[in-house]
C-alpha cells in the first residue's frame, strides 16, 4: 500500500509557514488564526489515518511490525556514505506523528484565543507553522544527518518562541540561553555523528540499528581510552539528546524558556520537541542496548535518574507555576530517559522502552493539559505567581476540573493515564536496577506533593484580593483543555504494549499488582502531604522548609547551576580565555591591517594636490616631461 | 619643390608654429584661445605633412591627401569643442579655465 501521502504531513505546516510569513502584514489576523488551525488538522488527519493504517492494516507482517522506508539521495559522499532525505515509517515515529499532531493542533486552536489581540499574531502562526513542520521532520528523518538538519530547525523555533515577547529584556535572554545551551550539546551530536559515520560507513538508521547488522557486530573492532569508539559516539549523540531534553547538567535553559507565551511552553517546551532528545535515544536503541554490553545505556539510565530526581526536588519549592511545570517536564523526561536505561530487547524484556513510548506519550497530553490550564489561570489573573492565585475553582470550573484531572493523571493515580505509563517504568526499573528503582519511587511521590502543592495553590485556599474578577476563559481555550482531558482519562487504557516494543513484535502487558499498590500509595502519602499543608492557608508549610535550612534555600535557587555556568563562561573563560585572544585579535592582527591601510590614506593624502583639475597644468607636464625626454634621447644618440 | 628655400627652412617654421601653438594652451586662460591654439598645433603637422611629401617623395600624393583628412577632422572637432564651450558657457556663466576645475583631487 501507498504510503508517500505521508510526505505531505510535513510540508503542510511548511506551506502554512511559508504563507503566512511571507504575507505576515498582507493577512488578517482572524484569517491567519484559522489557516494555521486548518493546516494542522489536515496535517492531524492524515497522521491519525497513518497511524491506523499503519498499525492495523500494513504494518504487522507476520507478527513484526515492518518498517518502510520511502527515500532519495541527497548527497553522495562514498559508495556506501551518503545522506538521504524521506521519510521513515515505524512504530515510534508514527506514535510521534500521532503525539505531535495532537498537541500541536489543540495549541493552535488554544492560540487562538490565548494570543487574541496580540501584535504579532500572524508571526505567531507562522512560527508555530515551522515549529509543526521542523518536528514531523525530525519524527520521520530516515538517518543521522536528517535527524540532525531537523533537530535544529526545531531549535530554531524554539528560539523564535521563546523570543517572541522580543521587548521584554528576559525573554531574549532566555530565547538565547536555550539557543547557546542546545546548541552547545548539539556539537557532542555532531560529532557523534561524524565519528558514527566514519567508523560504520554509514548514517542509515535501519543498517545501523539492525541487530545482525555490521554497526553493532563489530563495536568492538576501534577502541578509544578503553571503549569502544562506537560507544563514544553514542554517548556524544546522547549529549545532544540530553541538550534538548534538559537533561543534567544542560537543563539550565528549561526553566528560562517559560518567558515564552504559555501555548508555545506547552507545545514545545511540554510535549513534542524536549521529548526530542528520547525520541534519538529510542530511535538508536539496538545500538545502546547492543554496543560494548549496553554502556551507553546505563549512562542515559542514571543520567535520566539523577536528572529526575534532581527536577523533582527544585520543582517542590518553585514559586512561579509555570517554573514549577518546567521542572516537572524535566523531571518526567528524567522518567523516560531512566525507563530507556533500564529496558531489555526482547520481548517483555523490553518493557522498558515500551514504558518510555508510553510515557511520552501519556507525559504529552497532560503536561501539554497542565501548561494549557496554567496559561489559562495566568490568562485570568495577569500573574505567574502562586501567591497571587488562590480559590480560582469558583471562578474557572472547567480550568479546575480538567487541571485536577492532568495533576491526578502526572501524580500516577488509577485509572488516569500517567498511572498505567509510570507502572511499567517502575516495573522495569524493578525487574533492572533497584537503585533507580528506589529513586524512580521516591520521584514519584515528590511529583504528587509539588503538583497538588500548586493545584490547591492555585484552585483552592484563601481568595486573592484580585484587581479583575477572574472569569472562565472562552472556548477556544476551554475546548483543547477539555480534549487533553478526555486523552489523559483514557490515553492509559490503550494495549501500548502491543503497538510499540523494543524488538517490535508486541508482547501483553500485565499490571504488577504490588509494584502498582506501592506507586500508588506513594502518590496518595504525597498528595496528602500537599493536602495538609497547602489546601488552607497554614505556617505547616513555612515550618516544614525552615527545618530543612540550607537545603530548601539550596533547592529553590535551583542549586546553583545557573550561578555555576555564569562563573565558568564570565570568570574564566571570558576573561581568562576570550579576553587575551580578542586583544591579540585588535592589537596584532587588525593593528597590521589599519596600519597598511592608515600608511596609503597618509601618502595618498599627500600627493592628492599634483591632482589640481586644471587642463593645462597636465599638458605642461606632459609637454615638460616629452621636451625632457627627447633632451635625453638626443643626448644620448650623440654620445 | 621650392626654389631657395631648404627643407630645414620649412620644418623649422612648422617646429615654431607647433611650440607657439603649446606655449598658448599652456599660457592662455580663455577657452576659445586654447582651441586656437590647438589648431595652430594642427596645422604645423599639416604643413609638415605637405613638406614632407613635397620634397622627399615629389610623386606621391599620401602627404597631401592626409592633409585635407586632418583639416576635415580638425574641423568637426572644432565644431564639438565650440558647442562644449558654449554648453560650459551656460552653465557657469564663463570660459575662463580656472572656473573649470571641480574635477580635481
Amino acid at each position: 500500500m501507498d504510503i508517500s501521502y505521508i510526505i505531505l504531513i510535513p510540508l503542510i505546516p511548511l506551506a502554512v509557514f511559508l504563507l503566512l510569513g511571507i504575507f505576515n502584514q498582507k493577512i488578517k489576523p482572524a484569517v491567519s488564526g484559522y489557516v494555521g488551525v486548518f493546516g494542522l488538522l489536515a496535517s492531524g488527519i492524515l497522521s491519525l489515518y497513518a497511524a491506523y493504517q499503519y498499525f492495523f492494516i500494513i504494518g504487522k507482517v507476520d507478527g513484526v511490525y515492518q518498517t518502510f522506508v520511502d527515500k532519495t539521495v541527497w548527497m553522495k559522499f562514498t559508495e556506501t556514505l551518503q545522506i538521504d532525505m524521506g521519510i521513515l515509517i515505524d512504530p515510534i515515529s508514527v506514535m510521534m506523528l500521532v503525539v505531535v499532531s495532537i498537541v500541536s493542533l489543540m495549541v493552535h486552536i488554544y492560540s487562538r484565543g490565548y494570543m487574541k489581540g496580540d501584535g504579532g499574531y500572524t508571526k505567531f502562526f507562522a512560527f508555530l507553522s515551522l515549529f509543526s513542520f521542523s518536528m514531523y521532520g525530525l519524527v520521520l528523518a530516515t538517518n543521522l544527518f536528517q535527524i540532525y538538519m531537523f533537530w535544529e530547525l526545531v531549535g530554531v523555533s524554539s528560539y523564535l518562541l521563546i523570543g517572541y515577547y522580543y521587548t521584554k529584556p528576559s525573554a531574549v535572554a532566555a530565547a538565547k540561553k536555550a539557543f547557546i545551551v542546545t546548541r552547545f550539546a548539539d556539537l557532542g551530536f555532531l560529532i557523534g555523528i561524524l565519528i558514527m559515520g566514519y567508523y560504520t560507513g554509514t548514517f542509515d538508521f535501519e543498517t545501523l540499528n539492525n541487530p545482525e547488522g555490521s554497526a553493532i557486530l563489530n563495536w568492538a573492532s576501534t577502541s578509544f581510552m578503553g571503549l569502544s569508539v562506537i560507544t563514544w559516539a553514542l554517548l556524544l549523540i546522547f549529549i545532544g539528546g540530553a541538550g534538548k531534553s534538559a537533561m543534567l547538567p544542560f537543563h539550565i535553559w528549561l526553566p528560562d524558556a517559560m518567558e515564552g507565551p504559555t501555548p508555545v511552553s506547552a507545545l514545545i517546551h511540554a510535549a513534542t520537541m524536549v521529548v526530542a532528545g528520547i525520541y534519538l535515544v529510542a530511535r538508536l536503541f539496538p545500538m545502546f542496548y547492543f554496543v560494548e554490553h549496553g554502556f551507553a545505556l546505563n549512562i542515559v539510565a542514571y543520567v535520566g535518574a539523577i536528572s529526575s530526581l534532581f527536577a523533582a526536588i527544585v520543582a517542590i519549592t518553585q514559586t512561579d507555576i509555570k517554573r514549577v511545570l518546567a521542572f516537572s517536564t524535566m523531571s518526567q523526561l528524567g522518567y523516560m530517559m531512566m525507563a530507556l536505561g533500564v529496558s531489555g530487547y526482547d520481548g517483555h524484556e523490553g518493557v522498558g522502552y515500551m514504558a518510555s513510548m508510553f510515557h511520552l506519550f501519556t507525559h504529552a497530553m497532560f503536561k501539554a493539559l497542565l501548561f494549557l490550564g496554567a496559561g489559562s489561570v495566568i490568562h485570568a489573573v495577569h500573574s505567574n505567581y502562586l501567591k497571587d492565585m488562590g480559590g480560582l475553582r469558583k471562578y474557572m470550573p472547567i480550568t479546575n476540573i480538567t487541571f485536577l484531572i492532568a495533576a491526578l493523571a502526572i501524580a500516577g493515580m488509577p485509572p488516569f493515564a500517567g498511572f498505567w505509563s509510570k507502572d511499567e517504568i517502575l516495573v522495569a526499573a524493578f525487574e533492572h536496577n533497584k537503585l533507580i528503582y528506589y529513586i524512580g519511587i521516591f520521584v514519584a511521590g515528590l511529583t504528587a506533593f509539588y503538583m497538588f502543592r500548586i493545584y490547591f495553590g492555585i484552585f483552592w485556599g484563601k481568595e486573592k484580593e484580585y484587581e479583575h474578577k477572574p472569569k472562565e476563559s472562552p472556548l477556544s481555550m476551554t475546548f483543547p483543555l477539555m480534549f487533553l482531558a478526555l486523552l489523559s482519562l483514557v490515553g492509559g487504557l490503550i494495549p501500548f504494549s502491543e503497538f510499540v516494543s523494543a524488538d517490535k513484535v508486541g508482547f501483553e502487558a500485565h499490571l504488577n499488582y504490588p509494584l502498582a499498590a506501592i506507586a500508588v500509595g506513594v502518590c496518595l502519602v504525597g498528595i496528602i502531604l500537599a493536602w495538609v499543608f497547602y489546601k488552607k492557608e497554614n505556617s505547616l508549610a513555612d515550618k516544614w522548609a525552615n527545618a530543612f535550612g540550607p537545603f530548601y534555600i539550596w533547592a529553590s535557587d535551583k542549586f546553583y547551576f545557573d550561578e555555576i555556568y555564569l562563573f565558568i563562561t564570565k570568570k574564566i573563560l571570558f576573561k581568562r580565555v576570550s579576553a587575551p585572544i580578542a586583544w591579540f585579535d585588535k592589537k596584532v592582527v587588525d593593528g597590521t591591517m589599519e596600519g597598511i591601510g592608515n600608511k596609503t590614506v597618509l601618502t595618498s593624502k599627500k600627493i592628492k594636490g599634483l591632482q589640481s583639475g586644471k587642463v593645462q597644468d597636465y599638458a605642461f607636464a606632459f609637454v615638460g616631461g616629452t621636451v625632457i625626454l627627447a633632451l635625453v634621447f638626443i643626448y644620448l644618440w650623440t654620445n | 619643390m621650392i626654389d631657395g628655400i631648404s627643407i630645414y627652412d620649412l620644418l623649422t617654421l612648422t617646429t615654431i608654429l607647433f611650440f607657439i601653438g603649446v606655449y598658448g594652451f599652456i599660457t592662455r586662460k580663455n577657452l576659445i584661445s586654447i582651441l586656437i591654439s590647438v589648431e595652430l598645433i594642427l596645422n604645423a603637422s599639416v604643413v609638415n605633412f605637405v613638406v614632407i611629401n613635397k620634397y622627399l617623395y615629389p610623386d606621391m600624393l599620401q602627404g597631401v591627401y592626409f592633409s585635407i583628412f586632418i583639416i576635415a577632422v580638425a574641423a568637426a572637432e572644432t565644431a564639438l569643442a565650440v558647442s562644449i564651450i558654449i554648453s560650459l558657457y551656460r552653465q557657469i556663466n564663463s570660459v575662463e579655465v580656472k572656473d573649470t576645475e571641480v574635477m580635481k583631487y
